[in-house]
């Protein structure tokens, strides 16, 4: 197998955060570690789960396999395997996984000398997990508030955890998850455009630099955030993005009982408005 | 690394801004469908405590003497209770004065001087609103089932009912940018959403058509558009508002007209929209004469009824208490004896028109069972 540039330097010993040299090695290109063993543990066990989950539901169509949580009526209690018990130690491997996961990518930096912002940015994600099938939930009294493991049941879920409250795109927190997806595909399609136009030029001319990059924004919105700087803000947008979105559903239910609607009267009810604007 | 204290201020204006209004844990969740589907609803138990407060049921007069002549052969111009005997005629008398005016009493309706005088509008409003009262109990059981309805449903004390409406005066009138279509005019009785403020002219007076889903996920044929559908999402949100439920107490919102995914709360509902546009329409649209100005709405239109009227915030009125054990007197229209009507007063109800259905059939009375109403005389 070819190696990268830089493949050298990743091969190196040390930077692991447990089991010091015992799990120090790589299988072909792959780092293994303490944590590549718990997360190849909790992935193949969660994996098996599902499967069997699936053998004991109606149907194999990949869309309807749907592993579902307890009822509310288990609290914050163990339920039995086939009554969402599945669903609970499913959910345990999946957390499991992706912290291994998270801590495996801490340790190749700490290989590589370099920051945690690939670790920093994963764990965003994990967060929003541990948000909707943990916190809400404990928050909310049940396990059985987590979201079903399934394609189209999640989506379901989704849309019914939604209309519990008439309105959800007037929950604040999702107006700005939202906003930020929006702005983060947004910022990635400008940068991704202007790399290809700068690194593809017309026949006969050569490779653009950083200098025609900054230009072009400079002419059309008078700004260039830099080569740098669009990474930074990047890495802004989308974790606002995910952090955003695990607050406004951990809002929902926990912080907010009613319509999201409602939740803006006190913005409809400011001395500001003239008689036609007051909410009843 | 230090915050200057203007970021400090800001921060937590900021923050105080966002959980204005906002609620705390523990809070009661309820499950309605299979695990995992979301179907249910999550309540604040304080708050539940203080709309219970309000839903608690007056006390019932003691009962009344059963035995009697019909009062039609006693008082005059007893036009819909004329089949009770004269105690319990009283005794009914009595409760819709407390239901309805406990502050001004029987002058509220009555000419004191002669309480047969059909002068004052109120009499004449009462007197529709009985007929009203028992035509929703022997005819729209499907929508309000044994438990019934009663004056205090709605009126809880007040002489108007606290969530009645008015069309909405330049519902489509245009605005310097454009036709605003109803909307943008935030309610309470929709939640506070832009959607369009009165759902009700169309849906609940008219019959537009409410159903704007199609049958399935992509386009396949189904013409209705994003607009119309505000108008049906305004209507459903006046619904979960009036009743205090969210939309998946009657929906699955995996596809919203499939009856069979549907909770059976949604049949209930279907008659309930069925039966407002009716009361509305047979009921409160021919009093509009009788009323005066002043009770009337900005284009001169008659207050009217929508599912708050009734609910009042609550799934089921009065969380489902029935009052009609006490008083079933309004289950059914009562036969009038035919022996004596003293005086037919046919200038009483100017703008009745033709009389509704429920006045001048003596019903059989096909739903109610014999438990429920109580030995009608006559």
């Amino acid at each position: 197998m070819a190696m990268l540039s830089f493949e050298r330097k990743y091969r190196v010993r040390g930077g692991t955060l447990l089991g010091g040299d015992l799990f120090d090695f790589w299988v072909g290109p792959f780092y293994v570690g303490f944590f590549g063993v718990t997360t190849a543990f909790f992935a193949i066990l969660g994996t098996a789960l599902i499967i069997y989950g699936a053998s004991l539901g109606p149907t194999w169509n990949i869309w309807q396999i749907n592993i579902a949580p307890p009822d509310i009526s288990y609290g914050l209690g163990l339920a039995p395997l086939r009554e969402g018990g599945l669903w609970q130690i499913i959910s345990i491997c999946a957390l499991g996984s992706f912290v291994s996961w998270a801590l495996r990518e801490v340790e190749i930096c700490r290989k590589l000398g370099m920051g945690y912002h690939v670790p920093f940015a994963f764990s965003f994600a994990i967060l929003a997990y541990f948000t909707l099938v943990f916190v809400r939930p404990v928050l909310l009294g049940a396990w059985g508030h987590g979201f079903p493991y399934g394609i189209t049941s999640h989506l379901d879920w989704v849309s019914n955890t939604g209309y519990q409250y008439l309105h959800f795109h007037y929950n604040p927190a999702h107006m700005l998850g939202v906003s930020f997806f929006f702005a983060t595909t947004l910022a990635l399609s400008l940068h991704g455009s202007l790399i290809l136009s700068a690194s593809n030029p017309r026949k006969g001319e050569l490779v653009k630099t950083a200098e025609h990059e900054n230009t072009f924004f400079r002419d059309i919105i008078g700004y260039s955030i830099g080569a740098l700087g669009i990474h930074r803000l990047g890495l802004f947008l989308a974790l606002s993005a995910v952090f955003w979105s695990a607050v406004c559903i951990v809002i929902s239910g926990p912080f907010w009982t009613h319509g999201w609607p409602e939740w803006w009267s006190w913005w409809l009810n400011l001395p500001i408005w003239g008689s036609g604007g007051s909410h009843g | 690394m230090r915050l200057s204290s203007m970021k400090w201020v800001s921060a937590v204006t900021l923050a105080a801004l966002f959980t204005a209004g906002c609620e705390r844990p523990p809070v009661e969740p309820v499950q309605r469908g299979y695990r995992g589907t979301a179907m249910g609803a999550v309540y604040n138990p304080r708050l539940v405590e203080k709309q219970a407060a309000q839903n608690v049921l007056p006390a019932p007069l003691a009962d009344a003497p059963a035995a009697g002549p019909p009062v039609a052969t006693i008082y005059k111009n007893v036009q819909v209770l004329g089949g009770l005997t004269a105690p319990e005629f009283t005794r009914t008398m009595l409760a819709i004065t407390a239901w309805v005016a406990p502050k001004e009493g029987c002058a509220y309706c009555h000419n004191v001087q002669n309480m047969a005088d059909d002068g004052l509008y109120t009499k004449v409003v009462a007197r529709k609103m009985l007929q009203m009262t028992q035509a929703i109990n022997s005819q729209w059981k499907d929508h309000v089932q044994a438990t019934g309805v009663t004056c205090y449903t709605c009126h809880r004390g007040n002489n108007i009912p606290a969530n009645v409406w008015f069309t909405d005066v330049d519902n489509t009138a245009k605005a310097s940018l454009g036709n605003r279509a109803g909307q943008n005019r935030s309610t309470a009785v929709i939640n506070g959403a832009s959607l369009p403020s009165d759902p009700f002219t169309p849906f609940l007076l008219k019959a537009e058509s409410i159903g704007v889903n199609g049958p399935t996920a992509l386009p396949t044929g189904n013409r209705h558009s994003v607009k119309q559908t505000e108008w049906t999402f305004s209507l459903m949100t006046h619904m979960s508002q009036g009743l205090g439920v969210n939309c998946t107490y009657c929906h699955n919102s995996r596809q919203f007209a499939d009856w069979s995914q549907s909770p059976p709360q949604r049949v209930t509902a279907w008659y309930g929209i069925r039966m407002a546009r009716a009361l509305n329409n047979e009921y409160m649209v021919p009093l509009t004469d009788v009323f005066p100005a002043h009770r009337k709405g900005p284009l001169g239109d008659v207050a009217k009824t929508n599912c708050a009227t009734c609910h009042q915030g609550a799934y089921k009125p009065l969380y489902g208490q029935s009052m009609l054990k006490d008083y079933p007197v309004f289950a059914a229209p009562i036969p009038v004896p035919a022996v004596a009507v003293p005086e037919a007063a046919p200038d009483a109800a100017p703008a009745d028109g033709a009389a509704p259905p429920a006045s001048n059939v003596s019903l059989p009375v096909p739903y109610a069972s014999a438990s429920e109403t109580r030995a009608i005389p006559g």
